[in-house]
């Protein structure tokens, strides 16, 4: 497992913003930057989507993602691509291990169903929130919407596939304090719901916090640990620089 | 090796209204009403049949594969799986499947997922997103690009392993294996007979197949 660069030096740092559980964010990060997630409770799950800043039909893509790197699940090392072939960002350290991109996110009924109703009448801005929505808020900020929802990346949460391919969430995946670095290879519009996992079976509504913090990680070098992973990596590492030259 | 749920289909060809071949690397486009059962027959084994589906009336509630997967807990599609809309709603049901495994993670081969995961120099070739864009292109429903999501593989096998591994493994399908649903709403069907010719799990040559639809069964 990689080295946390905990604590980022100041000529490093960038900014930082908390992410309170069940909450939704976006914005935009730039190549050459990296965004570090913590889980500070360990119960923390945030679903994440990523656009091209610039031409937002270009997205993140499950799919491309774990062909390119033989891989179901994402840890250091590994790229987060596009539909297009390119490396949108990179994991540069991970102390948690596995996050999951294949089981989706909530949604209004579900959470309904599972924790009960709760509004803001009733609850203020501790209302349970789901990430179907959470995220479709957050897109319609950038005039993108339902058509622009694709499979995700749920980061801090682990679901392990047995023979026959059934999922069980494993609640022991992330502790209070693990974090990762992802750090962007392009101009990247992110989107991120901190609303519980859809396949998380604990009954009460307590999604983890998390804290946001960017740093200047610069781009990476011809020995960079996500480059070299594969071969895959290398040529989509190359396909990305050459859209900056 | 789990067993495989397979599951035969009482529907006789000879009485579909609608019976077709899909050459090899060519799209399909067509609707499917509710209550109507549509087959694809994989007509000589291990080919890739890449599909999107989409709610006819409002086509911005699509095939969802994060939902499917949610929704059953499970990865691999079979007789039984529903397959779910963005909406969280069930647009098909699999009815029947001689196959017994289908994958919705390994998603659809494009020209620019080639120069990544073979070279840089396969961009020029033939690919299951320019079908599925050819397709669009020609069609009058305003769909685009932005509505390419992640699609099913019928008869493709993609095991994944508890280690989180991901593998293309040899094929499970055969000549005349087939998978049968229900439409549980009107649904746009769009098909990229695969053409992916860098792959071993379609021995590298890629084969018609036959689409076959009923109407609904009357009560």
């Amino acid at each position: 497992m990689a080295q946390n660069l905990n604590p980022i030096p100041p000529e490093l740092f960038l900014w930082e913003e908390a992410l309170p559980g069940g909450c939704h964010w976006s914005g935009v990060l730039r190549r050459g930057n990296a965004l570090r997630l913590t889980d500070l409770s360990g119960r923390a799950n945030v679903a994440a989507l990523f656009y091209n800043a610039e031409e937002k039909l270009e997205r993140y893509n499950m799919p491309d993602t774990l062909k390119a790197q033989h891989t179901a699940h994402l840890t250091t090392g590994h790229a987060l691509y596009s539909d297009m072939g390119h490396v949108l960002c990179s994991m540069i350290t991970d102390t948690c291990g596995w996050h999951d991109t294949v089981c989706g996110v909530s949604n209004a009924e579900m959470v309904k169903a599972k924790y009960g109703e709760t509004t803001y009448q009733t609850r203020r801005n501790a209302m349970y929130r789901n990430g179907r929505d959470s995220l479709l808020i957050e897109l319609g900020k950038w005039g993108l919407g339902k058509r622009d929802v694709v499979p995700n990346v749920n980061f801090f949460s682990k679901a392990v596939a047995d023979e026959a391919g059934r999922l069980h969430f494993d609640e022991t995946n992330s502790r209070p304090g693990a974090t990762l670095d992802l750090r962007f290879e392009m101009n990247v519009l992110v989107v991120l719901s901190a609303a519980p996992h859809p396949l998380d079976p604990r009954p009460d509504y307590a999604p983890g916090d998390v804290m946001l913090t960017a740093w200047k990680s610069g781009t990476p070098g011809a020995d960079d640990v996500c480059r070299n992973a594969c071969a895959e990596n290398q040529r989509g590492f190359y396909q990305t620089e050459i859209l900056y030259r | 090796m789990s067993s495989f749920n397979l599951v035969e289909s009482p529907f006789d060809p000879k009485t579909a209204v609608y019976n077709a071949v899909v050459d090899a690397g060519d799209p399909w486009l067509h609707e499917i009403k509710k209550g109507q059962v549509f087959r694809i027959l994989d007509l000589e084994g291990n080919q890739a049949v890449d599909t999107l589906f989409y709610n006819a009336r409002d086509p911005d509630e699509r095939y969802s594969a994060a939902d499917t997967v949610r929704a059953q807990g499970a990865l691999y599609l079979t007789a039984g799986t529903q397959l779910m809309s963005t909406e969280g709603r069930v647009m098909l049901t699999i009815t029947a499947d001689t196959c017994g495994r289908h994958d919705t993670l390994g998603g659809a081969c494009s020209c620019e997922s080639n120069t990544v995961r073979y070279a840089l120099n396969k961009r020029p070739m033939h690919s299951c997103r320019d079908s599925f864009l050819h397709a669009l292109a020609h069609y009058d429903g305003g769909l685009t690009k932005r509505d390419i999501t992640s699609n099913i593989n019928f008869f493709m096998n993609v095991p994944v392993t508890p280690e989180g591994g991901l593998t293309f493994a040899d094929g499970v399908s055969a000549p005349g294996k087939y998978v049968e649903m229900r439409a549980e709403m009107d649904v746009l069907c769009l098909i990229s007979n695969c053409p992916q010719l860098n792959n071993p799990c379609n021995a590298y040559n890629p084969t018609p197949i036959r689409v076959l639809i009923w109407d609904a069964p009357s009560q």
